[in-house]
């Protein structure tokens, strides 16, 4: 029997033919790639190695493979609720736990990319938002506030983390800004492409870390270290965003990639 | 007076490297004894707990009355009886070094022996000798002028038994720190060529970065210790022309066994202190071994900064302690694997150092450009081992008398 007529088939023949288009959001897992940097009493955040076990070699001549070690928050990473304090009692918190149903989920784009080239330390607010919604439309619920600043394009160069004697620089959202998008317009969490969700300032908001805060303490998730934003369409693009299946783990590094619709 | 060193000329491509042939091992357990002791700088011979007469070469028992030897530190005067140049000899190393003066002397201490000569000592001079390792790690003993003479350093049979920084190019692999800094400074000083500085985030900021780039004869190079890719492409960039290695790196937390310590610190540090070793040594120990003669800058030392309580343990720093001693412990396999092939390996040991981790720890502490100096010192000198500051000396001169009892004294 055909099924010609489902969803899938569909989305599966606009995939063959070309009217739905795929973008890769993911930056390459390397041993460069810069993880955040915690002040130097806390525990810090272990970037990517490699080992290589054999590759055609005395130690397994006819095969190639690696042991590969990192922490949950490196390279392209997805967060649950469990990472930050505020959602430590919530269900279904940790990445092995997470509806798998929330690893596709549409995307809003909202574009502060020139407000982030003139100033690193620009706070998305609540104002800012809503100015946007009414030159672009409502974020619809259960969407991901994907945030485009363009920051990937500094991958490589110290103005990625762009650390300071006073700490890091790069744009993020205030408390405002969140309780609006998780409170009023239900987002499934915020995506973005600096290194956290939150401003590198942000331990000195008000209250600290607004975007951990209040997107995990409301069951929502965090994408960090994302590239192409700029690729998608405001509205109308599909995130699919797997984390590996760890065992109670906070997070995860994994492939995130978009789906959206072909002009 | 010798004369100075020239730096080297770009090698002929279509002229094959020099081997680094080195000196048949010596088997006997007196001959260990007597290189461990110059390898720490020392100038002993073994006296006879029966006669009191002090004996060379190294031996099991006295040749005068058969009696037990131990031994014991000596006045490093002699006098120069007699002299010959060596025009041939089947010696794989020396056939290449040729001529070659050894002479007989008559030491202050009682015996006479045969030295390698400085060239600025002549037959009836006074002469100052030091206990030197050649190049397979045997004991040695070579006649220096009693006072400093001009280039006194460069003088090419010296030049042999030690691994001096003149002209040659040394990776030091922690730039970022004061640590890493004040060694490159210190080597510069002695007349490197060139210092390559080890930066395993070169995206971060650190201190230091001005002085390093207005620096001449410095580079700055990617390295991180705890990326095994980072290391040999690096070994892949510099291999054939690093001559020296001074491992700079090094992680120091607080922390204790049971408590007080996690283990993700404990990994960081194995990851940095031990492994970061083990990565350097498999990717620069092939290309040292290779150019261990190959001219006036030929490859000659890694030496390796370390902490005193390798030996010990310590208690508040027992999971540092612990990576300490298993740096100790590579250091040594890699010690036998290069005097193998005629690179020095040496240990410069140093109680706390001075710096934003040892905060809490009481003084005394020692400076960073003090245990630079003892960088330069291990590399003029030829040595394998030296403990810097009051507390490593201190440290190392009680586990010399009682090991298992300053183990305790450092952990409870
Ligand atoms: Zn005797």
């Amino acid at each position: 029997m055909s099924n010609s007529g489902s969803l899938c088939a569909e989305m599966a023949a606009a995939l063959v033919s070309g009217k739905l288009k795929c973008v890769d959001l993911t930056n390459t897992l390397s041993p460069d790639f810069p993880v955040i940097v915690l002040p130097a009493e806390f525990g810090q955040c272990a970037p990517f190695r490699v080992e290589t076990v054999s590759r055609y070699d005395d130690n397994g001549p006819a095969w190639y493979w690696n042991n590969i070690s990192m922490n949950e928050h490196t390279g392209t990473h997805f967060d649950a609720p469990a990472h930050w304090v505020t959602g430590r009692d919530l269900p279904s918190n940790t990445v092995d736990a997470v509806p798998v149903s929330d690893f596709v989920a549409p995307a809003v784009v909202v574009d502060i990319s020139a407000e982030a080239a003139a100033d690193a330390d620009f706070v998305l607010t609540r104002a800012f938002l809503e100015d946007w919604e009414t030159r672009n439309g409502k974020i619809p619920p259960r969407h991901w506030v994907a945030l485009r600043t363009d920051w990937y394009k500094r991958v490589g160069t110290p103005d990625y983390l762009n650390l300071k004697k006073d700490g890091a620089h790069s744009p993020g959202p205030d408390a405002g800004a969140m309780e609006f998008l998780v409170h009023e317009r239900d987002c499934i969490g915020l995506a973005v492409e600096t290194v956290g969700t939150d401003a590198g300032q942000g331990s000195h908001f008000n209250p600290p870390m607004p975007a951990h805060s209040i997107l995990h303490g409301n069951g929502r998730y965090g994408l960090q270290c994302l590239t192409n934003l700029d690729k998608l369409p405001t509205f109308g693009a599909m995130i699919v965003a797997a984390p590996l299946k760890i065992q109670g783990g906070s997070a995860s590094p994994l492939r995130v990639f978009a789906l959206y619709d072909a002009e | 007076m010798s004369n100075p060193l020239s730096p080297p000329k770009r090698k002929d491509p279509l002229t094959p490297s020099r081997l680094g042939h080195v000196p048949p091992r010596l088997r006997s357990r007196a001959a260990k004894a007597m290189a461990v002791r110059a390898g720490q700088g020392r100038f002993v011979l073994q006296v006879c707990e029966g006669c009191s007469e002090a004996t060379y070469p190294p031996r099991d028992r006295c040749p005068h009355c058969w009696g037990e030897l131990r031994w014991a530190d000596q006045p490093q005067t002699a006098v120069l009886l007699a002299e010959t140049v060596v025009r041939a000899t089947t010696d794989n190393f020396f056939r290449e070094h040729l001529p070659w003066r050894i002479g007989t002397v008559q030491l202050d201490a009682g015996p006479t022996a045969v030295a390698h000569l400085h060239g600025d000592v002549a037959i009836g001079d006074q002469v100052r000798m030091r206990l030197v390792l050649d190049r397979g790690g045997n004991p040695a003993l070579f006649a220096l002028p009693l006072k400093e003479t001009p280039h006194m350093q460069d003088d090419p049979q010296l030049r042999v038994f030690t691994s001096a920084p003149k002209h040659r190019r040394i990776l030091v692999t922690d730039g970022r720190t004061r640590l890493g800094q004040d060694v490159a400074q210190a080597l510069l000083a002695a007349g490197a060529g060139t210092v390559f500085l080890g930066n395993s985030d070169p995206l971060l900021r650190h201190d230091g970065e001005e002085w390093i780039a207005s620096t001449p004869n410095i580079d700055m190079v990617p390295l991180d210790l705890t990326d095994s890719r980072s290391v040999s492409e690096l070994a892949g960039t510099l291999g054939g022309r690093v001559d020296i290695i001074v491992n700079t790196a090094g992680y120091v937390r607080p922390g204790g066994v049971s408590s007080g310590s996690r283990l993700a610190t404990l990994q960081t540090a194995m990851d940095i202190n031990a492994f970061g070793l083990l990565r350097l040594a498999q990717s620069f120990g092939p290309a040292l071994g290779a150019r261990s003669d190959d001219g006036v800058n030929s490859a000659a030392a890694f030496v390796d900064i370390n902490s005193i309580y390798a030996m010990t343990g310590n208690a508040g720093f027992a999971g540092f302690a612990a990576s300490a001693a298993a740096r100790l412990s590579l250091v040594a396999g890699l010690r036998g694997e290069m005097a193998s092939v005629g690179i020095r390996v040496a240990s410069v040991l140093c109680g706390p150092i001075d710096d934003a981790w040892h905060q809490a720890v009481p003084p005394p502490k020692v400076a960073t450009s003090r245990v630079a100096q003892a960088v330069v010192q291990v590399l003029q000198d030829g040595l394998e081992q030296v403990c810097v500051g009051d507390v490593a000396e201190d440290l190392a001169a009680r586990w010399q008398q009682d090991p298992f009892l300053t183990i305790r004294e450092e952990n409870l």
